[in-house]
């Protein structure tokens, strides 16, 4: 995957900025070119990076149960924004409480997200779905 | 003695400044109107022998080295381009402030017909051309070239955007004046506005001097050429970083009100004070300028007035809001009115007080960096946005309304932070320093040649006004 940009952050008021340093430090040694916008980040921050670095993928991370508002809408902004064909991954503790994995997914998928993880997924999941969706 | 005579070409003023090297120390000023429509050569004679009849007669103007800048004939007239308002379009605008331009328009994302139209009828001296991150988006730099390639003006094309595509946007603006540097952002969030300042002040001096009719003084002049501007931010960032043999101020900030427009610099990181602030939007340079074009004591007052307000005018100059109203009116087509002057109406005194607070705190609480709360389920957290000034202590005053009056330091305390607006970074408080002399131009083109000198100069010369 040499080459493919990708950004990454933790959207919303989310301050959570482990986690996100792990993923920087696993999707970088995978060979990605990884724009890492830190926490609290914006719907409108991720796509502007998107767009300045041709990127291939946006990965949103939220941890602390509100990604769901964060992340609504946001598939629009990108087709608005000329990023329609962007692929948008999202994971983390992205609900409020223990909801059944499914219904999230299934929600998160209505809402445009090409790619949702459970909580504890490890990167080398995402890295593995990243190369599958990112073949020539 | 070792003399150099340091020439500023003014957009009003011609000022010219002699200095002795050997002794540190300003022999004299003087400054004559600008004669840029007939020959730039008069009004720098005219300034000339009025320092020459100061000076001694040992001391020969004649045949010493001279520098000069220049900001006459509308000063290095800018437009740029970037692909994302918040992003490259930014750092263009950022990077050509920085090099003294003024930019009379920024484009973001694709350049249509209609603003082909007008970048034809707004001439720029340079045009700035960015987008992309290096190895980012390339579409959006090569739609802009084959547009700017329809242009039927002609004017001088700096490309500094996504390295991947530059070769292909020299081929597409072909037969063109073209000139390329490293890309003003090449990854994201990161600025390098070096390399851009470095050209735009190199194609300043090989054609725009002579395309202003500024040439003819040049035979004369031994060096340099930059945008006044430009001279301001170097003597600046002398001031506050000092050299390796006397100390700098430390972190600074400057204001320079005009007549027309508000400049402001800071000399400074800016970082955030406290660790459950994150910082937002580009990096903000060290040395930063911004121009309020809007906000001026003349020509611009009545943008004073819309930012301000009558009622705040009011208040700061104890005249009613009609008044005020009334007399910003006067001003603006009266701009060479002084309230100093005995026929002028006594009423000018406290309206031109009003003016350059509320000017002064509108141009900085613009520059100065914010803050904004935000609730997290994990309690308060702040974003901030551009540099926290908070914390700077020294504030240099220069532009006639401000140097004219006994209230220079009133004037500025009543522009600082304020409990009023607690989350706009502005000092809190500072040592104000008065440029009586306007030396600050001349010691910035000397900051080149000689550090020390014009450093010890500056620290001799600027006025000590209070706290």
């Amino acid at each position: 995957m040499q080459g493919k940009t990708l950004i990454l952050g933790v959207i919303g008021a989310d301050v959570h900025a482990v986690g996100n340093k792990i993923l920087y430090h696993a999707f970088r040694q995978a060979g990605f070119e990884v724009v890492n916008l830190g926490v609290m980040v914006s719907q409108e921050e991720f796509i502007e990076a998107a767009i300045e670095t041709a990127a291939s993928v946006i990965i949103v991370a939220s941890l602390y149960g509100h990604g769901e508002l964060d992340c609504r809408g946001m598939r629009e902004k990108c087709q608005e924004a000329g990023l329609a064909d962007i692929l948008l991954y999202v994971g983390g503790n992205i609900v409020v409480g223990k909801q059944p994995f499914e219904e999230v997914e299934q929600r998160f998928s209505e809402m445009g997200f090409d790619r949702v993880f459970p909580p504890g997924t490890l990167p080398d999941a995402v890295i593995n779905a990243l190369e599958e969706d990112l073949q020539p | 003695m070792s003399l150099v005579l340091l020439i500023d070409f003014g957009s009003t003023y011609t000022k010219v400044t002699a200095v002795d090297r050997k002794a540190r120390a300003l022999l004299g000023t003087a400054a004559a109107y600008t004669t840029v429509a007939t020959d730039i050569n008069e009004g720098l004679e005219k300034a000339l022998a009025d320092l020459q009849a100061m000076l001694p007669a040992t001391v020969d103007l004649k045949n010493i080295q001279r520098f000069a800048c220049s900001s006459a004939a509308g000063g290095l007239r800018m437009v740029t381009s970037g692909l994302v308002p918040a992003l490259t379009a930014e750092a263009a605008r950022l990077a050509s402030l920085g090099a003294g331009a003024k930019v009379v328009k920024v484009f973001s994302y694709e350049l249509t017909e209609e603003d082909i139209e007008e970048i034809d009828s707004l001439r720029p001296d340079i045009f700035l051309l960015t987008g992309g991150t290096d190895g980012g988006n390339k579409a959006c730099s090569l739609h802009n070239a084959a547009m700017l390639a329809r242009c039927k003006s002609e004017f001088p094309i700096l490309i500094a955007g996504n390295r991947s595509c530059a070769k292909e946007c020299e081929a597409l603006l072909a037969g063109r004046e073209i000139y390329r540097c490293e890309n003003v952002m090449p990854r994201m969030n990161q600025l390098n506005i070096e390399p851009v300042q470095n050209k735009i002040r190199e194609i300043f001096l090989h054609k725009i001097i002579r395309a202003k009719g500024l040439s003819q003084a040049r035979e004369l002049i031994s060096g340099i050429l930059m945008p006044t501007p430009a001279a301001l931010m170097a003597a600046m960032e002398l001031l506050a970083k000092g050299t390796a043999s006397q100390e700098g101020l430390g972190d600074l900030m400057a204001v320079d009100l005009g007549g027309a427009t508000t400049d402001v610099y800071s000399m400074a990181q800016g970082l955030p004070q406290s660790e459950d602030t994150v910082m937002k939007g580009l990096p903000e340079p060290y040395a930063k300028r911004t121009v309020e074009g809007d906000i001026g004591m003349r020509y611009s007052a009545g943008g004073i007035l819309a930012a301000a307000g009558a009622d705040k005018l009011a208040a700061l100059s104890g005249l009613s809001p009609g008044e005020v109203e009334e007399l910003v009116e006067y001003v603006t087509s009266h701009t060479d009115v002084l309230p100093q002057s005995p026929e002028s109406d006594p009423r000018l005194g406290p309206l031109d007080f009003a003016l350059a607070a509320a000017a002064v705190e509108t141009a900085v609480t613009r520059h100065a960096g914010s803050l904004e709360q935000i609730y997290t389920p994990m309690g308060l957290s702040y974003i901030q946005t551009g540099k926290d000034l908070r914390d700077i202590k020294q504030l240099v005053a220069t532009g006639g309304a401000i140097i004219h009056t006994e209230n220079t330091a009133a004037i500025i305390n009543r522009a600082l932070y304020s409990r009023d607006n607690p989350f706009s970074l502005k000092p809190k408080k500072v040592n104000v320093f008065i440029d009586r002399r306007y030396i600050l131009a001349a010691m910035g083109l000397l900051a080149d040649k000689d550090p020390d000198c014009a450093l010890a100069i500056m620290r001799e010369e600027l006025e000590f006004h209070g706290a």
